[in-house]
């Protein structure tokens, strides 16, 4: 059950919710598009419901609030060293089906895969996410072929118009919040995708030696090894450690994080000139095979989930779906040959 | 709730210089540790270098570090006396009960010797635990041979050979580690273990050599080295198949190692 408010006891609510949350949505970024005369659509801090991007995919993931494209890690002042403090204000953001979904995967690695991400974990306990629905598919999505068209684990499940605002709270501290505000008691559905433009079936086993099939050799050759596909990518997570001084004072400086991506030179380089990967086709291999292969080899579930960015932002137009079709060819291939 | 990203201080005890670009340091260290796990090296400002535990002693582990950027630059400006940020050990490393009562085989190059030195350290000084030693060290030149302090000691305990690629002195062996693999006294094939470490191209070629004498897929262990940068199945870079290298690896049984693939 869930509360629609009138939109002026909505926009109290928000102001309330500033208070606690920094609040996260994708909103337009006039002019600030790849091209020119374009907008950028992608998250940033919002202080009205209107800011809300709803009609548009968002060009980035939210992933940047959790993992910031550079993040402090340690400071370094002559002998000390010290850990920056985390915000006080927790974080409210606003995702749709495939980005909550991709937050298990980011789970996945900063939290369970190995030790946990000190990091990574005091961020995200002070983290909520508002489901917004989808009343209809994207074209590059897939989220019905990946499973992720439906969610259940979201904080808050959102949907609003010009009138109202409609709020439902699974989250005990933004229930207790809402609470306060008065509204109508009532239910709505949670709106999800149930048919995308583009089926996509996942091969489940994939032949022996399918890293040397041909098919990766067409994307040697358009890939120009931008990484833009993984920095789009909500369930990318590579990063690099990286030191720094301060130009105006060497005795002091920090080491960080960076976002790395892995069809850029460099991600692979070892001492002794060896580096591994140097064709952008098996980088492309690398990074297809981890988002519907070898993640599930590991963790039982695919990494994908199904959004479709890598697919919109390519300066080469590479088809990510296409490549998942292609793959499915080599994998009948594969069972054929047997 | 621990931060695994804070290095801690540990003093340089000792250099010992093997060519101009690669030193051993001697780090104090106390805790747990296995050769051929690595530690996270750095000097704040500069960065980290991940490096591979090349001896174990009491209260110290020997880390043997090639001057090839940023970082470990810095590091050789730094000297006894000094200190280094360290975190880790990081990695499986090697277990040495696999290869106690063994027929044991080591076949390494060049910088590859490093992550296994710890293992030949042990049961060189520990005879009496393997059943026979038997170790292949290959280096480019004369020049480029590490560890040859190390070697006058294992001459005495162990059969070993060592062999340059090239030399202008008649007085080496040369040609690859491959060409002595052949030459490898082996009594019982079933009792037979064997480590290959070194570049990607030398050990694909040792351990067909390796698998020619007669020994199973099942008895080498190899070592993979991939770039760690954080040591802590995060970063992504060390991954190859579904494989994080600084978690389950860097050593490998070759079954589970010959199917990795980059």
């Amino acid at each position: 059950m869930g509360t629609l408010l009138q939109r002026e006891t909505a926009d109290a609510l928000l102001e309330r919710l500033l208070e606690t949350y920094r609040v996260y949505a994708p909103k337009v970024f006039p002019m600030e598009g790849c091209f020119s005369d374009t907008d950028s659509i992608r998250y940033g801090e919002i202080q009205g419901w209107d800011e809300i991007v709803w009609d548009k995919k968002s060009d980035y993931s939210f992933k940047e609030v959790l993992l910031p494209i550079s993040q402090t890690i340690l400071y370094f002042t002559e002998d000390e060293m010290k850990v920056p403090k985390e915000e006080e204000k927790g974080n409210l953001i606003l995702v749709r089906s495939c980005d909550l979904h991709s937050v298990r995967r980011l789970d996945e690695i900063y939290l369970k895969n190995g030790a946990e991400d000190y990091y990574y974990k005091r961020k995200r306990e002070n983290t909520r996410f508002i489901l917004m629905g989808c009343p209809e598919s994207f074209d590059s999505c897939i989220c019905v072929s990946m499973g992720t068209n439906k969610s259940t684990d979201y904080d808050a499940y959102l949907k609003m118009d010009k009138q109202g605002v409609y709020l439902e709270c699974q989250d005990e501290e933004l229930g207790k919040i809402l609470k306060a505000f008065q509204g109508k008691e009532t239910e709505l559905p949670v709106e999800y995708v149930t048919k995308n433009p583009v089926q996509t079936e996942i091969p489940e086993d994939l032949p022996e030696g399918i890293q040397n099939h041909a098919m990766w050799k067409e994307y040697a050759g358009r890939c120009i090894g931008c990484g833009r596909c993984n920095f789009v990518c909500p369930t990318c997570t590579c990063f690099t450690m990286q030191d720094i001084f301060y130009k105006d004072n060497d005795r002091a400086g920090e080491r960080r994080r960076v976002w790395a991506s892995c069809q850029v030179d460099g991600y692979t380089d070892i001492a002794g000139n060896i580096s591994f990967r140097q064709d952008q086709g098996q980088r492309m291999r690398f990074k297809v095979l981890h988002k519907v292969y070898d993640y599930k080899k590991r963790f039982g579930y695919h990494m994908c989930v199904g959004c479709g960015r890598c697919e919109d932002v390519c300066p080469e137009y590479i088809s990510y779906l296409a490549c998942l079709q292609k793959l499915g060819r080599a994998a009948k291939e594969g069972q054929d040959n047997e | 709730m621990s931060n695994e990203y804070i290095p801690f201080l540990s003093q340089i005890k000792e250099v010992q210089k093997h060519t101009e670009i690669e030193y051993s340091f001697r780090m104090s260290y106390v805790g747990d540790v296995q050769p051929g796990q690595f530690f996270e090296v750095s000097i704040p400002k500069f960065g980290e270098a991940p490096i591979s535990v090349s001896g174990i002693g009491e209260g110290d582990v020997e880390l043997t570090i090639r001057k090839v950027g940023k970082v470990t630059n810095e590091i050789f400006e730094n000297r006894v006396g000094q200190s280094l940020f360290m975190r880790g050990p990081y990695g499986n490393g090697f277990s040495l009960d696999l290869y106690r009562g063994k027929e044991l085989i080591i076949v390494a190059g060049g910088t590859g010797v490093s992550p296994v030195k710890g293992v030949i350290d042990y049961f060189g000084e520990h005879r009496e635990e393997v059943k026979s030693l038997s170790v292949i060290a290959g280096f480019k030149s004369p020049g480029d041979i590490l560890f040859k302090d190390s070697i006058k000691r294992w001459e005495k305990q162990m059969n070993l050979t060592v062999t340059v690629d090239h030399a202008d002195d008649p007085g080496w062996k040369t040609g690859l580690v491959t060409a002595y693999i052949p030459e490898i006294p082996i009594e019982n094939l079933k009792d037979a273990a064997a480590i290959v470490v070194g570049p990607p191209v030398m050990m694909k070629f040792s351990v067909a050599e390796l698998l020619k004498r007669g020994i199973k897929e099942e008895q080498i262990w190899i070592s993979q080295e991939r770039k760690m940068c954080c040591g802590l199945g995060k970063c992504g870079h060390c991954k190859m198949d579904d494989t994080y290298i600084c978690l389950d690896g860097p050593v490998f049984n070759y079954t589970k190692g010959k199917k990795l693939f980059d």
